[in-house]
C-alpha cells in the first residue's frame, strides 16, 4: 500500500498546489510512482500547475457516480510516466463529495501507487475535512508570516483532533534577505512557534510564477533552479534519506550581508 | 544579551526590527487560539482562583496578572499574584455555602470577587 499524504496550510495563497504538484513530480523523478488528488472542488488549479488541464475527461466525481472506471479518470503525465492526476469537479463546490468517498477513492489510488498526495483546499470548513480524511500524515505549508503561521498552527490542531499526528512542515516563500535585516521571521521562529518537525525550506522566487505560467513544475528543469533544488530535496526526505536544508543565507554573504550581519550579532 | 545593532538603534532610535513583534504577537495569540476559552470563561477562572486564593492569602488585587503561554503546543496558564501579606488563619470554606458566615476573619474586599 501507497504512503497518503495531505498537502494543507489553512491560509490560502502559500503555496499548497505549487508545492503538491513540485513534489509529485520530484518523486515520479525518484522513481515512485504518485498519484495526485486534488481535493479542491469548484476551486480546482493543480491541473494548471502540471499542465494537465487540456487532458482531463473525467473527475472523481465521474469515478464515484460509476460512470467510468478510476483507471479512466486519471491523466497520466507524458513527462514523468510515474506521475497521474485525478481532477477535482469544477462545476460543483465542495458539498459534492464526502470523507468517506474521499478516503474510498485515495485507499484505491494507494493499492496502485507508491504515493498519494492531496491537495488541500484553504479553508478549514467541508472541503477541509474531505482532504484529510484519508490521509495518514499531513505536509504543513507555511510562508514566515503571521497570518499564515496562526492558520497553520490551526490546522496542526484540527488534524491532531482527527488523529494525525505526524504533521511536517514546509516553510515557503523565505526571503533571506529579509530575515537578516530582522524584518522577517526565520526557519527557526516559525518551527519554534509551531512546534513540529522540519521537513523542507523553500525560498521566494521569481520562476515560480513562470512556471506556473507554463505549468511546467520547476522540478522539471535540468538545471534545478534553488526552489527547484529545494523540492528535490523535499522528496529525497520523504523518501528517508538525510539531506541538509538549502544555505538560503549563502547568497547574501556580501561584504554588506557580513556587515549586517555583524551588527546583529551578540556582544554581551 | 546586547547587540551592536541594539546600541546602534538606541544611538539613532528608529522603527524596530519587525521580526521581534511578529513572534510576540503570534506567541500572544496561538496561546488564546490553542486552548479555545472564551474570554468570558478565561474572566470566571480569574475570579474564581482569585477567590480560593483570597482565603489564604490577601492579595494585591490591582496588581494581579493572569495570562496565557504556549511553548512546545503545550500550553500553560500563568498567573503573578503579589500578596500582601499571610492571613494567620485560612478562611475555610466548605462546599454547603455557609462557611462565610462561621469564618470571622474573612476580608470583605478579597472575596468581593467570589461567585456564589
Amino acid at each position: 500500500m501507497g504512503r497518503i499524504l495531505v498537502v494543507t496550510s489553512g491560509k490560502g495563497g502559500v503555496g499548497k498546489t505549487t508545492t503538491t504538484a513540485n513534489l509529485g513530480m520530484a518523486l515520479a523523478r525518484l522513481g515512485k510512482t504518485v498519484a495526485l488528488m486534488d481535493a479542491d472542488f469548484g476551486l480546482r488549479n493543480l491541473d494548471l500547475l502540471l499542465g494537465l488541464e487540456n487532458r482531463i475527461v473525467y473527475t472523481a466525481l465521474e469515478v464515484l457516480a460509476g460512470e467510468c472506471r478510476l483507471e479512466q479518470a486519471l491523466v497520466r503525465d507524458k513527462r514523468q510516466p510515474g506521475l497521474a492526476l485525478l481532477a477535482a469537479a469544477q462545476n460543483r463546490n465542495k458539498d459534492a463529495i464526502n470523507p468517506d468517498q474521499m478516503k474510498l477513492l485515495a485507499e484505491q489510488l494507494a493499492g496502485r501507487f507508491d504515493y498519494v498526495l492531496i491537495d488541500c483546499p484553504a479553508g478549514i470548513e467541508s472541503g477541509f475535512r474531505n482532504a484529510i480524511a484519508p490521509a495518514q500524515a499531513a505536509i504543513v505549508v507555511t510562508t514566515p508570516e503571521v497570518a499564515a503561521v496562526r492558520d497553520a498552527d490551526r490546522v496542526v490542531g484540527l488534524m491532531e483532533a482527527a488523529g494525525i499526528r505526524n504533521s511536517r512542515l514546509i516553510v515557503n516563500r523565505i526571503r533571506p534577505g529579509l530575515s537578516q535585516v530582522n524584518d522577517m521571521m526565520t526557519v527557526a521562529d516559525v518551527r519554534e512557534i509551531l512546534a513540529i518537525p522540519l521537513l523542507g525550506v523553500v525560498p521566494d522566487d521569481e520562476r515560480v510564477i513562470v512556471a506556473t505560467n507554463r505549468g511546467e513544475p520547476l522540478v522539471l528543469d535540468k538545471n534545478l533552479s534553488l526552489p527547484g533544488m529545494a523540492f528535490h530535496n523535499i522528496a529525497r526526505r520523504l523518501e528517508g534519506e538525510k539531506v541538509e536544508f538549502l544555505d538560503l543565507d549563502a547568497p547574501y554573504n556580501t561584504l554588506l550581508g557580513r556587515l549586517q550581519r555583524a551588527l546583529q550579532r551578540k556582544i554581551f | 544579551m546586547l547587540r551592536l545593532m541594539d546600541l546602534i538603534n538606541q544611538l539613532f532610535p528608529r522603527s524596530q526590527n519587525s521580526r521581534q513583534d511578529a513572534k510576540r504577537r503570534l506567541q500572544f495569540v496561538l496561546a488564546h487560539d490553542r486552548v479555545d476559552l472564551t474570554p468570558q470563561i478565561l474572566e470566571q477562572m480569574r475570579q474564581e482562583i482569585m477567590a480560593v486564593i483570597a482565603r489564604y492569602v490577601e492579595l494585591d488585587t490591582d496588581s494581579v496578572e493572569f495570562s496565557l503561554e504556549s511553548d512546545q503546543r503545550m500550553t500553560a496558564l500563568v498567573a503573578n499574584v503579589p500578596i500582601r501579606r499571610v492571613r494567620k488563619e485560612p478562611t475555610i470554606l466548605d462546599d454547603g455555602g455557609d462557611a462565610p458566615e462561621s469564618s470571622p476573619q474573612r476580608d470583605a474586599e478579597a472575596l468581593e470577587s467570589q461567585p456564589n
